[in-house]
């Protein structure tokens, strides 16, 4: 059963279109986060379905009823933001009732909810005292309880973890993960970081520039991104590309650069390729492979050490070969010099192939 | 001597050449420049006030004469119908501008931040008085008031023929047409003052009181108006600083008349100063005005210093 | 996925909120607006309407009704002949006057209290803060406390009665507010600028002039206006301390109102207002949120 969906939904500001024609389905009880960079619509959007911003055209369905007209109040859903927005002059207690006691719910009825709220989200000893006496983290805890005490289906988050230190934003991921798995709500999330979207995601939807660029499962954007852009914008450090043209070869596809020449045998193409066409090939520095194991790859090659940084956990080096700029993560059991001449291998099987206009090939 | 000896006896004496110079001497530039700020602080505030309480126990008249009488101004000042009036005025004055500014002023101020088109052209409309002078307003309501030919006039002309309001002819209430003129002036700065306030509160404030249900209304008063007490708290202060001072639109608007129905106390002091020549009255009397300004001012301040830090590097 | 949506009436909302224009919330709202505007606007209007009609015609009409005949003579008077006391020079003089006091009293105090609110912004020295502070409290206490003896020290400067008295009153009443306007700026300059300055060695007056002082222009702007409407409204200092040769315009509208006797010239009266309150009103047009920044900096504190 679709929680929410949203039909052709734009959005501008003037004659600027910040969002443009989005299509969008969210199943009950999935964790869907909009991932992008900066300016990239993904906030817009969310309060577009918060009902925050009027659309400029388009639909929005939460639970089966067409909103897009119905005040935030009524689309049944409960909104968390990144500067937390508590009513600072207000206890714990009365931030949690304030909404239900304007809306006329009897007194056992909002101390019930108030306190499984706090029960859910341990701050039962915080009820008492006021935004200004909290933690960031106990703060951001007591923004999820004023959405939850709403009783309803959705939850939004905007970019709830980016005001805390790294710390306590690891906590509170988890913290929100465990909260899903409890409560089994729809949420929908965002945000910038993508360790965060890796994480807690069942789907992601990556935009750029207004439009959803891939929307998919964390897993399948990691090994299929559709374009270059999400190929780019997952993975730490980042995919490396290298330019260079498709040849045909005796009935094998090719990838030939200057001083390098892959062959794509392994390779599983969505479009077909053209003879001569330009093309960018994606490769993950996890998955170049290093030393002794490297000779049991079917694509193989020496390149040069230029750089070692060198992570604790794995080590990343910074290579060259022929020309071309390579990084290579590798596990720290391996002890690589700068200068030093190294094998590797790969599997094209895993790799990426991108023409001129971005589109994976 | 050895060539280490000879090196350390050289090191020692470029150590003690380097020595710290005085304290007094550090930042030398800085405490040049800072002298005429010095000067006028000392001399120019602190001193002059001080002359001046000290000379409101004498019994100066035209000019500074150094013979004690102790509290006699003081008793005299108490005992003039024409300080009471005063000191009457400028209280019927302070409570209808605090009141009305800050409520005229803060309404406007909610009006304005409802994003409304033409929001430069109503700032610019509300505030121009602000940039006139108090002799400008003065004159200008002085015509508008004017029993014969002003607003009363307007009134006759639309139809209430025996329409009268001579307001500046009116012993009761002529201090009430100083009330309408300074809060035509004023008002407009309170208000930009108060959307200042406003325009400071979190969006997203805003945002989770709509997606909670309140109503605009109740977020103004419970939400948004608590969070603005260090505006009010200000604004007041300012406006209350203010009002002591009233002098130039007294004199423009009514000259303290009829009579002294409209005196103030900024007009007191000055006509027994430079115009009747009775200069410990006058002292006496800015004594007073003084005292009460320090009353309001000293705890704001203190409260304004323990919790704020100061506004400098290091 | 999407077809299932598009299969659904279009008829059902989608796009933008209807909105009505005549809701009652606009009305009340809008409503309230424009009869404070023209609540605020009247006096102007009326200023400026009775400067324009002749002394008959104010007497059969009433202050709103427009002029059936325009003339310019009331301003012409105003300018040239109206009587300020003993002279009939018409305000021209005292428009000179106020120009007098105030180009140097604006240039000086703001020349000095920049340099006094750099200094205290980052060169705090032991009891800085505490002069400060007693300066401020100057700024709120009643000049009434302040005007006899600095009177006294006029005279001992032979200074009393003059051009030069009025100029240093101005800038003695004009430190609080705008070493308190620098002070803040300065304070939101990133201190390490300033600390690369001294490391690459320069000194207090080289930091000022060729660092600080080019980046400050919009406060400059700011404290000039400031001064600018202050110095040219102010009425108490200017018929203390100036001199009845140098009374600044405000004193001498005074005079050309409220002490004369016989038949009242309400036009020229107006007309005489309006030319007092042209500049700063010119200022206040030109500078539009630059004026709101200024007072509101100035009323923020600390």
């Amino acid at each position: 059963m679709t929680s929410v969906a949203i039909a052709d939904l734009s959005l501008s500001f003037g004659p600027i279109e910040v969002l443009k024609s989005l299509n969008l389905e969210v199943e009950e009880g999935e964790f869907v986060v909009l991932l992008g960079p900066s300016g990239c619509g993904k906030s817009t959007l969310l309060n577009c379905i918060a009902g925050l911003l009027d659309v400029t055209a388009g639909q929005i369905f939460i639970d089966g009823e067409n909103v897009t007209w119905e005040e935030p109040k009524d689309r049944g859903i409960g909104m968390v933001f990144q500067s937390y927005a508590l009513y600072p002059q207000m206890s714990v207690e009365k931030n949690l009732s304030f909404g239900l006691r304007v809306a006329g719910l009897p007194k056992n009825e909002i101390k019930k909810r108030v306190d499984r709220a706090a029960e859910i989200l341990q701050i039962e000893p915080l009820l008492k005292r006021k935004p200004g006496a909290l933690s960031g983290g106990q703060r951001q805890r007591v923004a999820i309880g004023r959405a939850l005490v709403r009783d309803v289906n959705v939850f939004l988050f905007d970019e709830p973890l980016s005001n805390l230190d790294a710390k306590l934003r690891t906590d509170l991921r988890v913290e929100l993960k465990r909260l899903h798995q409890r409560l089994g709500n729809t949420m929908i999330y965002v945000t910038h970081d993508q360790i965060e979207a890796l994480t807690l995601a069942d789907r992601i939807a990556i935009m750029k520039d207004g439009l959803i660029q891939q929307l998919d499962s964390p897993t399948e954007i990691y090994n299929n991104p559709y374009n270059r852009f999400v190929a780019g914008f997952i993975g730490s450090p980042g995919m490396n590309f290298l330019h260079g043209t498709l040849t045909s070869e005796a009935g094998q596809w090719v990838f030939n650069s200057s001083g390098l020449r892959v062959p794509l045998s392994d390779y599983g193409f969505t479009n077909t390729p053209q003879e001569g066409q330009a093309v960018e090939l994606g490769l993950r520095p996890e998955h170049i492979i290093v030393g002794d194991a490297s000779a049991a790859q079917p694509v193989i090659m020496e390149v040069d050490t230029e750089l070692v940084e060198p992570m604790g956990a794995d080590t990343v080096l910074w290579t060259n070969v022929a020309g071309h700029a390579l990084t290579i993560r590798t596990d720290s059991e391996s002890i690589v010099k700068t200068g030093d001449k190294l094998n590797i291998g790969f599997n094209t099987s895993r790799a990426s192939l991108f023409s001129e206009n971005g589109e994976r090939v | 001597m050895s060539n280490s000896q000879a090196n350390l006896q050289a090191e020692s004496t470029v150590a003690t050449s380097r020595k710290r110079r005085h304290p007094l001497l550090r930042n030398m530039s800085a405490k040049i420049a800072a002298i005429p700020m010095i000067l006028v602080t000392l001399v120019g505030f602190v001193g002059c006030s001080v002359w001046s309480i000290v000379y409101s126990f004498t019994s100066s008249k035209s000019l500074p004469r150094e013979k004690f009488v102790g509290f006699d101004q003081y008793d005299r000042l108490f005992d003039s119908s024409r300080w009471q009036q005063s000191v009457e005025n400028v209280a019927i004055y302070g409570v209808c501008s605090l009141v009305f500014s800050l409520g005229v002023g803060f309404l406007l101020a909610v009006a304005m931040d409802q994003k409304i088109r033409f929001e430069n052209t109503f700032r610019t409309i509300f505030l121009y008085p602000f940039a006139l002078s108090f002799i400008v307003t003065g004159l200008v309501w002085q015509w508008l008031l004017n029993g014969d030919f002003g607003l009363a006039q307007v009134i006759r002309d639309i139809g209430f023929s025996s329409f009268e309001f001579n307001i500046l002819s009116d012993r009761d209430y002529s201090i009430y047409a100083v009330v309408i003129a300074g809060l035509w002036q004023g008002t407009g700065f309170v208000m930009a003052l108060m959307l200042a306030g406003l325009r400071g509160i979190d969006q997203d404030i805003w945002k989770a009181a709509r997606v909670d249900g309140i109503p605009a209304w109740r977020t103004y008063l419970f939400i948004v108006i608590p969070m603005m007490k260090p505006v009010f708290i200000t604004t007041l202060v300012i406006i209350a600083a203010g009002i002591v001072k009233v002098f130039d639109l007294v004199v423009a608007l009514t000259d303290g008349g009829p009579g002294v129905s409209s005196e103030l106390p900024a007009k007191y002091v000055y006509d027994w100063m430079f115009g009747r020549g009775n200069l410990g009255q006058a002292l006496a009397a800015s004594t007073v005005m003084l005292s009460t300004v320090l009353i309001i001012l000293i705890p704001w301040a203190y409260l304004e210093y323990s919790q704020k830090k100061d506004a400098t590097h290091g | 996925m999407a077809d299932t949506l598009a299969k659904r009436a279009i008829s059902e909302p989608h796009g933008p909120k209807p909105k009505r224009i005549i809701s009652t919330r606009n009305i009340i709202l809008y409503g309230f607006l424009i009869v404070a505007a023209l609540y605020w606007l009247l006096p102007l209007y009326v200023m400026i309407v009775t400067s324009l009609k002749g002394l008959p015609e104010i007497r059969m009409g009433n202050v709103f009704s427009p002029p059936m005949e325009v003339t310019f003579a009331p301003w012409v008077k105003a300018w040239d002949s109206a009587c300020t006391g003993l002279y009939c020079e018409g305000l021209k003089v005292g428009f000179w006057n106020s120009v007098k006091i105030l180009i140097p009293s604006v240039l000086i105090s703001i020349v000095i209290a920049s340099v006094n609110g750099y200094a205290l912004s980052f060169w705090r020295f032991k009891g800085s803060e505490i002069f400060f502070t007693i300066l401020l409290f100057g700024a709120f206490i009643p000049y009434q406390v302040m005007l006899y003896p600095l009177v006294i020290i006029l005279r001992e400067l032979h200074l009393f009665s003059s051009l030069g008295g009025v100029v240093l009153i101005h800038t003695i009443f004009g430190m609080p507010i705008l070493t308190l306007l620098f002070r803040n700026y300065f304070a939101s300059v990133p201190e390490e600028l300033f600390k690369a300055a001294r490391v690459d060695g320069a000194g207090f007056w080289r930091i000022f002039l060729q660092i600080m002082l080019p980046m400050s222009l919009p406060i400059f702007v700011v404290a000039i206006i400031l001064q600018v409407t202050g110095i040219w409204n102010d009425f108490l200092f200017g018929i203390i301390y100036a001199g009845t040769h140098n009374f600044p315009m405000t004193v001498q509208l005074n005079n050309i109102v409220n002490s004369t006797q016989g038949v009242k010239e309400y036009n020229v009266n107006m007309a005489a207002t309006l030319l007092t309150g042209l500049l700063p009103l010119i200022v206040y047009f030109v500078s539009g949120k630059l004026f709101v920044r200024g007072i509101a900096a100035g009323a923020v504190k600390g």
